[in-house]
């Protein structure tokens, strides 16, 4: 054997002892990283061992009902100007009707957090992203208005601020001339807390929104995912939406 | 001759220390308001005061990055708590458009045009003393424009025979 062929032989059964080392150093704390994960201090960034998810069951939303849309409304302070074309519409209840039987179903349509979001692929500045724990957001810092995003999702979730704001809230930045949409609350949920539509709902006894963590599988939503069959909207899309139905 | 320039320089300038406070009241130098509160026993603010006159920018813009992206959101250099210490939380408390907003008092000294308060609170909001906005009730329909149409149909097409299959 020549003497770089053994080289290779002792460098090989080395990276090999060093990897399984590595290895077991990696899974220890990365189990501790997923219970630490809920409990995130502040100054800690987001992981990606969380995914942040919303399970909706249509057949507990109330019909008529619009908590979800006005406690969204109070909490980001989303005042509108009496002009539905252009006013900022974070989450809209929508009514579906079955033609054949004349059945009607409703439910709240907000953005999607998808995994692989389209409104970040066509993103020309890097403005509109995902964070690592799933949901996604507008740095309104870096977004410069073009509306590509509001082309490119397929939900039409997303909403332009066209005129002048004044008194916004500390928690939801909002001004002219950037884009917007759902944040699933980030505010309150790096709190430790649940978006306000889902609190909404709750206390209006309907409890038709479940919020949770996906990758948890002790999670109430996990759970629930588990239990009963759930869709994703426009799922031939193939974006793995954070936002799942239950009854459609 | 220029040895004596120096010390005769220095002299002019202590001379000229007193009157700087003489002239604060005058509009020369700005009347920053003063915070609420101290830092800690130590410390004033977040930083030295030297530190944060020069360089407050540099540390909320970090910040607004690590907030953002990352979710990190300690108070020691947050905006939202530059302005719950240093703005009043009276209803008529001054404005960023007035100088006598503790962000405006400088910058309009020092001529400088900053946007954060196209977006940001400028003053402290306190929790619950919130009002409900205008047009917070009320179904919200999707917009009638040719896209919002075709993903009605989709959806509808979800609940119609069949639908998509998933």
């Amino acid at each position: 054997m020549s003497n770089d062929a053994k080289f290779d032989q002792y460098r090989r059964r080395f990276l090999g002892s060093a990897a399984t080392a590595v290895t077991g150093l990696a899974v220890a704390p990365g189990v501790m990283l997923h219970q630490v994960a809920h409990a995130r201090s502040a100054d800690q960034p987001v992981s990606s061992d969380v995914r942040w998810g919303m399970l909706i069951d249509t057949n507990k939303c109330g019909k008529g009902c619009n908590a979800c849309v006005s406690a969204c409304n109070e909490e980001h302070g989303l005042s509108g100007h009496g002009r539905p074309e252009s006013d900022a519409q974070w989450i809209r209840k929508v009514e579906l009707r079955d033609r054949q039987t004349g059945n009607t179903q409703s439910l709240p349509l907000l953005c999607q957090h998808c995994e692989k979001p389209p409104c970040v692929d066509v993103c020309p500045t890097g403005a509109s992203f995902k964070r690592a724990d799933g949901i996604v957001l507008v740095d309104k810092h870096i977004c410069i208005g073009c509306r590509y995003c509001m082309m490119a999702c397929p939900y039409k979730a997303r909403s332009f601020i066209h005129e002048d704001l004044q008194d916004q809230l500390p928690h939801a930045p909002r001004g002219k001339g950037t884009v917007e949409s759902c944040t699933f609350c980030v505010h309150r949920v790096d709190n430790g807390g649940t978006p306000a539509c889902v609190e909404a709902c709750t206390a209006e006894n309907h409890n038709a929104m479940v919020f949770g963590d996906m990758n948890d599988p002790d999670s109430e939503i996990s759970q629930q995912l588990e239990k009963y069959s759930s869709r994703q909207i426009r799922a031939d899309l193939q974006l793995n939406t954070g936002v799942r139905y239950r009854g459609i | 001759m220029r040895k004596l320039c120096l010390p005769v320089l220095a002299i002019c300038l202590f001379a000229l220390l007193p009157l700087r406070t003489v002239l604060a009241g005058d509009g020369l130098f700005p009347e920053v308001p003063k915070a609420k509160a101290r830092y800690s026993e130590t410390q004033e603010c977040v930083e030295p005061l030297a530190d944060m006159r020069k360089n407050h920018m540099e540390y909320i813009l970090h910040q607004r990055d690590a907030t953002v992206h990352e979710g990190i959101r300690t108070k020691q250099h947050s905006l939202t708590e530059c302005i719950n210490c240093h703005v009043s939380d009276a209803p008529d408390a001054p404005r960023y458009s007035s100088e006598q907003h503790f962000c405006n008092s400088c910058h309009s000294f020092a001529a400088v045009r900053i946007d954060c308060f196209q977006c940001h609170a400028d003053r402290p909001v306190k929790s619950g003393s919130r009002t409900a906005p205008a047009s917070s009730s009320g179904t919200r329909e999707y917009r009638q424009d040719a896209a919002g149409a075709q993903f009605m149909e989709q959806l509808q097409a979800l609940v119609s025979g069949g639908g998509n299959d998933e």
